[in-house]
């Protein structure tokens, strides 16, 4: 319910009993809570955009079966070129650092493709 | 797919509108697919909700950057345009304000679980301090470093309001030996076993009386994706410990062992973090406090001004975990620099606007260079740092026009 939703329930309230007032101005108010000096927090609802994007290429279906779990592709296609004992080393981070579900016969694809890039 | 919440097939949405910015910019409409890998070759969004126009460099989780030319804007940054980090997918997209709560616990005698209510309740703080990633400007490094590539726009300067850290810990009471606080939010790994993300202050760092849980940002709640509806605000050091959705606070009687502090974020304990790339075997130490800063807003890279017509130069600067005592600007590489004038105090801890009038330039190349120098005495380098991680850049910084 938004805040002016309240504010008309309250209103609609008041034209009813005033006992009804009171029930409804003691209901708990699952939308805002406010504090001294008129400070306010409102719930938020939101909608993530996630990402489609796949990673480009023929080579591409190790990285694009593995990496996408858990980031979306965009700030890997942003680095710069590494060598590939770079990124060897920063998949090895993701799995054992961050527990990327790698299968391990893929890890040698992965590299490949982001070597080559 | 593992997404360890709700997931909206939504994301078109975000390249729709960064194909129609790049179309903008006279970029090749077939880029997305490719590589991206010069940093100036921003790729816009305007998908993400509670924001305006920003630069992605991540979709999922977010890694959202401020265009330069808003810090031209103002001395604080519009919650809209603030940059966003996230280290893990698992963002909740709803809060209930009247359900969330924050834990206090661990080494204290009192264990808490405050809602916002009562935290709103509380004595309050407010102060102007800017949030800055660790690794703002990390595309500039040279050589390039692995990691988020961004320019400068991983900063931000708010007004924030909330309630003292120390407050909340005397409320718990602290017990003694007491060496650290570990705070985490309401994020979470969307692999099992992956270290969720928090990061912890030394006690006394955290009963300061400075560092606030903030509930307010430029005057209202803060966007979601900025960590509504709590945020820690540790004023003068870099935002890995503004930690977002702040929901967990645990007082450690042993120094923090996970991941993220005893791991993540170190920086060589070296002067300015620098290290000669390849180097080994260097201490290293948490990164903690922020340096010296500033930046021309007004002006961009490639931009053609008149020769022999004094350019009038506006920008900002910061001063790390102190005020800002000076700005010099030079308009020859550094040979000559002349006195910025200082717009209004916002505090120690925030942006300081500044304005300065550089002769008119000779016509050809024109390097103009920014140097703040805090009240400490602490002035930014003229040589870059570099380290492998890509923090704490504050190297001057040049821009170059052309004078015609």
């Amino acid at each position: 319910m938004t805040r002016i939703g309240i504010l008309l329930a309250i209103a609609a309230a008041g034209l009813a009993t005033p006992a009804f007032t009171a029930s409804a101005l003691a209901a708990p108010d699952t939308t805002t809570v406010t504090g001294p000096g008129g400070v306010t927090l409102r719930s938020v609802t939101v909608d993530l955009p996630q990402s489609d994007r796949e990673f480009p290429g023929a080579d591409a279906a190790a990285v694009n079966n593995n990496c996408l779990t858990c980031h979306s592709a965009g700030m890997v296609l942003r680095q710069p070129p590494f060598r590939r004992e770079k990124w060897a080393e920063i998949v090895n981070k993701m799995i054992q650092t961050y527990k990327a579900p790698i299968d391990a016969g893929d890890i040698p694809a992965i590299i490949d493709y982001l070597a080559q890039r | 797919m593992d997404q360890g919440h709700r997931v909206p097939m939504i994301g078109r949405r975000g390249f729709i509108a960064g194909a129609a910015a790049l179309g903008a910019l006279q970029h090749p409409t077939g880029a997305l697919g490719a590589l991206v890998r010069n940093v100036d070759e921003a790729v816009f969004t305007t998908a993400f909700p509670q924001k305006g126009r920003m630069i992605l460099q991540r979709t999922r989780p977010p890694l959202l950057e401020t265009p330069f030319e808003v810090f031209d804007q103002g001395v604080f940054t519009p919650n809209d345009r603030f940059f966003v980090r996230w280290h893990w997918a698992g963002i909740p997209e709803q809060v209930d304000v009247a359900t969330f709560t924050l834990k206090v616990h661990g080494h204290v005698d009192r264990p808490l679980t405050l809602g916002l209510g009562e935290l709103l309740a509380m004595p309050r703080l407010e102060y102007a301090a800017v949030n800055q990633c660790s690794g703002n400007s990390r595309g500039l490094f040279s050589p390039r470093v692995a990691g988020a590539q961004w320019r400068h726009g991983a900063m931000g300067n708010a007004r924030w309001v909330g309630v003292p850290l120390k407050a909340v810990l005397d409320r718990a009471g602290v017990k003694a030996g007491a060496v650290a606080i570990r705070a985490r939010g309401l994020d979470e790994p969307v692999v099992p076993d992956a270290p969720a993300f928090g990061k912890s202050l030394a006690i006394d760092h955290a009963r300061d009386g400075e560092v606030m849980i903030a509930f307010q940002m430029n005057g209202e709640q803060l966007p979601l994706l900025n960590g509504f509806p709590l945020r820690l605000v540790v004023p003068g050091w870099y935002s890995t410990y503004w930690v977002k959705m702040l929901s967990d606070i645990e007082v450690l009687a042993a120094a923090d062992d996970q991941y993220w502090t005893k791991t993540a974020y170190r920086i060589p304990d070296t002067p300015h973090a620098s290290v000669t790339p390849g180097e080994t075997g260097y201490a290293q130490v948490p990164i903690n406090r922020m340096v010296p800063r500033s930046f021309i807003t007004n002006l961009a890279d490639g931009a053609r001004v008149a020769a022999g017509k004094p350019l009038a130069l506006r920008g900002l600067a910061f001063g790390g975990d102190q005020g800002v005592a000076r700005v010099e600007v030079s308009a020859d590489g550094g040979t000559t620099w002349g006195r910025a004038q200082l717009e209004r105090d916002e505090g120690r801890y925030s942006f300081r606007q500044w304005r300065f009038t550089a002769p008119g330039p000779a016509a050809g190349s024109v390097r103009l260079m920014a140097r703040c120098t805090n009240t400490a005495g602490e002035v930014q380098p003229l040589v870059a740092n570099w380290n492998p991680n890509g923090f704490m850049r504050n190297v001057v910084e040049t821009t170059t026009l052309t004078a015609a």
